[in-house]
């Protein structure tokens, strides 16, 4: 069963890391263009999606995705022939279709029309999605996800952030959705893998805990009703339904499922520093009723805990900072090398070299914590320090290498012709966002 | 597959090299700090179990001469964690006791790692069991380790050495020296070769040791070579002046013995960072993993930070040592990892003095002294910006004549 769905997935892959998707997805060009129409699109794209939550297929029971497990008792910094293609699969489209869309996508704030439905050919959401529900059923590999994470950031990380969001999604339904529920909200996702659909964890206010959420869930009768507010959630303005963090009555912690033409939801959108082109909005729910069965996952708290996905979610942007600071790296050391001041490369002066080899340094310690962090993930050991180490220093770090980039670059870091003072605004989110993915 | 975990063939290792520096070091930590220049003798037993250690066999033996970038590539492409990453884990507990004492265990010195890394066959049965000291820096060259004056100048069938050598690291207690000298002062950095001077030489001197601030457990000695005759046979590597070759000869040790310099960086840290923890947990300081650092106290904000900042700079040593035993060419990880772990050694021990306060600053605790001993990681086997212009030219491509 699992071989069989690896040599699926690996067909996928394989078919796709062949294929140039530059050209695959020539839909996509010229992105201005595509960038135009993105900003006319409104709120259509999400009534198609709201018809399709209707019961697809009978499940007698959820149906999960494994864990990758493995055997950590080798120290090894290789990935696996299948996480290897993955990566280089997701990094060509980064470098084909992300990096040059991410400029007007950045100014529209969203993606460019088409976009994902063009990343869902990557086919990370059918991977993701049990074999009995229609999808590759691939295993739940965080390793994997944060190397295609970092790839995607590498590209552009709003776009990645546009990618990954439903993505989330997926992984929550998959591990802890009932069955009803999967058969009502994951079954689309295997259909089309470019569905919108995102969490909305954080809230409006400073210092926010996602162990201290505002926005409260209370028992009325046979369901609930949400009072709150939700920001920067992802996907705003396409997504059919979202999964909501609310201060269960009794419960703690958990997610709603609420569609986005449910009664009592507003949302506006909310663009901010960075991260735009992820279509930002704001989620206000005043009294919204739910009922009992909008509660992601069985009473009983089976499926990840609260405390895991708030785990999963700080390896996932940490993954994320690791992308965008690789760019940051990648562009500065051309751009030293070529830049001439004093009669030589700006390069030749220490000033300028050792930042350079701070970004190096700081950045594959990230890289190494998060990878750290996602490996005891995936083989289900603790790693509730490891990926709070992870988000410390790239949040620390990520945000030293995006300044420390503009600074390189001098005045051409300020200004948009340069793709730097993007990641700077980008790279100040991984402070902000604690939660909305997971690997 | 990716797993940064300590391997667990190695955990033994690791284990033992925790016992001794707690049953051994910890207990003798603060006598020698004080009665500098003594000899610990407690260490000779250890050096004896050191040496039986590392002689029952396997690859993942541990030790200054056991270290090489030759690591081979395992059949099957498997992963090989051998003695690059046993030194490694192993120095990094010992130093967790006290890394001034760590420096003066017999037969573990840098010169042992010389001699494993370009010693050829003969010679390294020949020099087995032999405790070698490294002898580089001048009083007019430290990190210009090209610019050395002392000269080795063959005359018949032996070599004949005139110089100076200062903060030779145990050139006092170790039986022999690798002495960096240059065949031909105009030629530059490809004439510079190492060579094993045996104490008792007739013309080594051993002129003074120094008083030191930090490792004070570890004698620092200043050499003296007149005249000083050695067979033609100690020179480690081949006596061509190889311009092509550059410095590649002597300088391959030290992609190397950075990583377990980076190790030791992170013991005395860890140390620090345990110490400090406990102490502030008697004030209700509790760090913790599960609320963003910002919603607890800025105490508690900043022991996270300091952890996160030690966790990086050990995955970084790791990763290193595990390329040199993967035979991956490593220069640039290994600075990497020197680099940041010395300044996060640096920066964790001495925050941690001050979040302790009074308790931190008194030699009553150790605090103090790890606040000490780190410094010195950050300036030897290549200071800091030395290792940040190595990684500099590697990712710019640059030589060292255009980044200087």
């Amino acid at each position: 069963m699992i071989d069989q769905a690896m040599t699926r997935s690996l067909d996928l892959l394989t078919r796709f890391a062949g294929s140039d998707l530059a050209k695959r997805l020539g839909l996509l060009e010229p992105t201005q263009r595509l960038v135009r129409e993105g900003t006319k699109r409104g709120f259509q794209a999400a009534d198609a999606a709201v018809k399709r939550f209707q019961p697809l297929i009978k499940l007698v029971k959820p149906a999960r995705a494994p864990r990758v497990g493995g055997d950590l008792s080798v120290f090894d910094l290789r990935p696996t022939e299948e996480q290897a293609m993955m990566q280089k699969s997701v990094r060509r489209f980064a470098v084909d279709v992300m990096r040059p869309a991410a400029r007007a996508a950045d100014d529209a704030c969203a993606p460019p029309a088409g976009f994902l439905a063009a990343a869902a050919e990557l086919g990370l959401a059918q991977l993701a999605i049990p074999e009995e529900m229609g999808g590759f059923g691939g295993e739940r590999d965080p390793i994997a996800d944060v190397l295609v994470l970092e790839e995607l950031a590498y590209g552009d990380m709003a776009l990645a952030l546009a990618i990954a969001a439903p993505l989330g999604v997926v992984r929550a339904l998959v591990q802890c959705g009932t069955a009803l529920q999967q058969s009502k909200y994951l079954a689309p996702f295997a259909e089309d893998g470019g569905l919108a659909a995102a969490l909305a964890v954080v809230e409006p206010r400073p210092l926010f805990d996602p162990y201290r959420l505002a926005t409260r869930a209370v028992r009325s009768g046979e369901g609930w009703t949400l009072n709150g507010v939700k920001t920067l959630v992802p996907l705003a303005s396409s997504a059919g339904f979202f999964l909501v963090a609310a201060a269960a009555e009794g419960l703690g912690p958990r997610l709603f499922i609420v569609e986005r033409d449910h009664q009592g939801l507003t949302i506006s959108p909310e663009p901010a520093m960075g991260l735009r082109a992820a279509d930002l909005g704001r989620l206000e729910l005043v009294d919204l009723a739910l009922p009992e069965d909008a509660l992601l996952g069985e009473d009983d708290g089976s499926g990840l805990s609260w405390a895991e996905m708030v785990d999963s979610a700080r390896i996932a942007w940490s993954a994320l900072a690791v992308g965008a600071c690789r760019a940051v790296l990648e562009h500065v050391i051309p751009y030293a090398n070529e830049r001439h001041a004093f009669g030589e490369p700006i390069s030749h002066r220490q000033a300028v070299a050792f930042m350079i080899a701070d970004i190096a340094v700081e950045l594959e310690g990230m890289r190494l914590l998060t990878h750290r962090a996602a490996s005891r993930a995936g083989a289900g050991i603790e790693h509730r320090r490891e990926a709070a180490l992870a988000r410390i220093q790239a949040v620390d770090k990520g945000m030293k290498i995006g300044t420390d980039g503009i600074q390189l670059l001098g005045g051409a870091g300020f200004i948009k012709e340069h793709p730097v003072e993007l990641w700077y605004r980008h790279l100040r989110a991984i402070g902000v966002m604690d939660g909305g993915l997971l690997v | 597959m990716i797993a940064l975990e300590v391997p667990k063939k190695l955990k033994p290792l690791r284990d033992q090299a925790r016992s001794i520096a707690k049953g051994v070091f910890r207990p003798i930590s603060r006598k020698y700090d004080l009665a500098e220049h003594s000899y610990p003798r407690e260490l000779d037993m250890l050096g004896a179990l050191m040496d039986g250690m590392n002689s029952a066999g396997g690859e993942e033996r541990a030790g200054a001469g056991k270290l090489s970038g030759g690591g081979s590539k395992k059949r099957g492409g498997e992963s090989r964690n051998g003695a690059n990453m046993a030194t490694v884990l192993g120095m990094a507990e010992l130093c967790w006791g006290d890394c001034g004492l760590a420096l003066t265990i017999p037969r573990q010195g840098l010169g042992n790692a010389a001699i494993g890394a370009v010693a050829n066959p003969e010679q390294k049965e020949r020099f087995k069991g032999l405790w070698a000291a490294m002898a580089i820096t001048e009083p007019g060259a430290g990190s210009d380790s090209a610019a050395i004056r002392t000269t080795a100048r063959l005359d018949g069938d032996e070599w004949v050495l005139n110089g100076e050598k200062i903060y030779v690291t145990a050139g006092d207690r170790a039986q022999a020296v690798v002495v960096w000298a240059t065949l031909d002062a105009a030629a530059g950095r490809a004439a510079i070769k190492s060579f094993v001077v045996e104490k008792g030489t007739p013309g080594m001197t051993m002129l003074r040791l120094d008083h030191k601030m930090g490792i004070r457990a570890s004698d620092t000695a200043t050499i003296i070579f007149e005249d000083c005759r050695i067979p033609k046979d100690n020179i480690l590597g081949s006596a061509d002046i190889k311009p092509s070759e550059g410095f590649g000869g002597v300088m391959q040790t030290f992609d190397n013995t950075r990583p377990v310099v980076a190790a030791m960086a992170l013991g005395v840290a860890s140390a620090a960072l345990e110490k400090a923890n406990e102490i502030l947990a008697r004030e209700g300081v509790a760090p913790r993993y599960d609320a963003p650092a910002f919603s607890q106290g800025a105490v508690e904000a900043e022991l996270l930070r300091l952890e996160a900042d030690l966790e990086a700079a050990r995955l970084l040593t790791l990763k290193a040592a595990w390329m040199a035993d993967n035979a991956v060419p490593n220069s640039m990880e290994a600075s990497m990892s020197k680099a940041k772990a010395a300044r996060v050694a640096n920066a964790v021990t001495l925050r941690a003095v001050e979040l302790c306060g009074a308790l931190g600053y008194s030699e009553r605790e150790l605090l103090e002294k790890w606040a000490r001993d780190s410094k010195i990681l950050d300036i030897f086997e290549g200071t800091q910006q030395i290792q940040l212009l190595i990684v500099a030219r590697r990712l710019l491509g640059k030589r060292s004549s255009e980044l200087r």
